[in-house]
């Protein structure tokens, strides 16, 4: 494709781990490859992805999965139905709670590396204690209300017997305040994707009580979403941007390349974290609390080729979820609309006329 | 100018451009406002102060905090949306494209919201481009000073007039597609390698 005009696209990210994917594809040449310049724009709220790619700031954005799903279930404002042709990756999330609270659930059982269920019920007699002693309730913090984070920590929280809505406070914050709402003691705990987790059990002020992909297995995480209305006017550019991406998680599986991506994703434009935090997290080498020694945990967080499949399954995990804890009403019939936008098939006919392999 | 009873909330870390859009409002008769500097503890302060419009800029990361409110939640007493008019698009895209959102409490007519939408836009805008002014003074304060060593390097070493070296400068500037203070730069970066 050199020589001809390549086509350029505008795609928001957000400073995570999971953005890598994007990166890769634009700075190894996986993009270029395809005939496409890649325009990264990083945002600073979900908020603003989902607005700028609804009015068409952006062509596609790194978005968490349950926001496709509300916006096809029409939950957000601007009713835009939504499409992902490809996943960026899945995991990397995990329940960090502050000092304070893992001593006290210390007494309770918890340990680290624990099953969940343990922690999280060490967490219930904590709760319990509290309440019987009048004291405040715990505030646990989530990214956003349509993210997997929202519904891994209530899954968490229900296999140890707390309820979400009655026993604690949910609230979403932003990552960049996380540290200091866990050291000044506005949140308790908090569910959140890479490198935050790695930023503050770094930072001392946080445990890692548990690891999402052992709440969830496979947890979805991000995909690249973009408006319905684009991707059918333009199938070519989208069945490149695919293959482009399937090129990134290809090099991004391979362990002789994290050293490189921990180091580009550390550049102030992209995450700007510790490239020796996130290389640590790309092999799988979890600390859940500072000065103990890692855990090797290589389902952690996944960006290879299996993990770039828009499943339509992610759908039906999702709707129920948010059925589960009331975003939308009962009936189901919202889910063909949360169905379709996960264009799983597309994604395995686009890899296939290329001759790659499905993952 | 009629008195406004609606109250209103301002979230924006850019503390000047919090006090020019404060300024405006106050003068378009609204007198119940409240500027949010604290970001901890956000969602907090908006429920304690009920605000009827919120006002947030959108390089700012609490903006996902707002997005709970339209939860069925307890936290909030009332349900809160995002301004957005589905028959007129453009009136949010403007206020995107300036950089601003804003959400009102359910119920409220869209006719009392939009000239506060609009005035956020335009304070926004102005704030913008005051700051595109601000940046290219300081840029040709810069280059200013850049000009004026590569001068004073090529009047020492080829014992030119001040004019003569400028228009050396200008001309490799133009020849080579650059900027004059680009060719500047190369030539005391230059000069450094060969002290």
């Amino acid at each position: 494709m050199s020589g001809a005009a390549r086509t350029e696209l505008k795609i928001g990210f957000m400073p995570l781990l999971d953005c890598a994917l994007l990166v890769v594809a634009h700075e190894v040449g996986m993009a270029r490859q395809q005939g496409l310049a890649l325009r990264l724009l990083r945002e600073s709220s979900w908020a603003n992805i989902r607005d700028r790619v609804a009015i068409g700031h952006f062509d596609a954005a790194q978005m968490l999965v349950p926001m496709v799903v509300a916006e096809n279930l029409g939950l957000g404002h601007f009713k835009t139905p939504l499409v992902a042709p490809v996943a960026l990756g899945t995991g990397g999330n995990a329940i960090i709670v502050s000092r304070e609270l893992w001593q006290a659930m210390q007494s309770f059982g918890a340990c680290a590396g624990a099953e969940p269920a343990t922690q999280a019920r060490a967490l219930a007699e904590v709760v319990k204690r509290r309440a019987a002693a009048g004291e405040a309730q715990l505030t646990l913090a989530m990214v956003f209300p349509f993210s997997c984070h929202n519904y891994e920590l209530r899954d968490w929280l229900v296999s140890g017997g707390v309820d979400p809505d009655r026993d604690v406070r949910l609230v979403v914050l932003p990552p960049p305040l996380l540290v200091d709402a866990l050291r000044g003691g506005q949140v308790d705990g908090f569910c959140v994707g890479e490198p935050w987790n790695s930023l503050a059990v770094d930072a001392g002020i946080g445990v890692i009580a548990a690891v999402c992909s052992d709440v969830w297995p496979s947890p979805p995480e991000k995909v690249l979403g973009m408006r319905a209305g684009f991707a059918a006017e333009n199938p070519d550019v989208v069945a490149r941007l695919v293959r482009a991406i399937h090129g990134a998680a290809m090099w991004a599986a391979d362990a002789s390349n994290h050293e490189d991506l921990a180091q580009l994703l550390a550049q102030p434009r992209y995450v700007g974290a510790p490239a020796r935090l996130m290389l640590a997290v790309l092999q799988g080498a979890i600390r859940h609390e500072s000065g103990e020694p890692a855990l090797l945990r290589p389902d952690f967080l996944k960006l290879g080729p299996s993990a770039i499949i828009p499943r339509t399954a992610y759908a039906e995990l999702i709707h129920a979820r948010m059925q589960r804890w009331g975003q939308v009403t009962g009936d189901t019939s919202g889910l063909d609309r949360a169905r379709a936008g996960f264009l799983e098939d597309g994604f395995r006919s686009v890899l296939a006329a290329a001759g790659v392999q499905a993952p | 100018m009629v008195e406004n009873s609606l109250r209103l909330l301002i979230v924006d870390q850019n503390v000047l451009r919090a006090s020019i859009l404060e300024e405006a409002l106050r003068e378009a008769g609204y007198r119940d406002l409240i500027v949010v500097r604290d970001m901890q503890n956000l969602l907090r302060r908006i429920v304690d102060e009920e605000p009827d419009v919120i006002l947030i800029d959108l390089e700012n990361p609490n903006r996902d905090v707002l997005e709970q409110m339209f939860q069925v939640s307890r936290v909030v007493r009332k349900p809160v949306a995002m301004f957005v008019d589905q028959a007129d698009r453009s009136s949010i895209e403007a206020a995107i494209d300036a950089g601003v959102s804003a959400y009102v409490v359910d119920g409220l007519r869209k006719e009392r919201v939009q000239s506060i939408v609009d005035m956020a836009i335009s304070r926004f805008r102005a704030f913008e481009k005051l700051r595109v002014e601000l940046d290219e003074t300081r840029r040709q304060l810069v280059d200013r000073k850049l000009i004026d060593r590569a001068k004073g390097i090529l009047m020492k070493q080829r014992r030119l007039s001040e004019d003569h070296a400028y228009s050396m400068l200008r001309k490799a500037a133009m020849d080579g597609n650059m900027r004059v203070a680009e060719v500047a730069q190369s030539v005391i970066t230059a000069a450094e390698l060969l002290k």
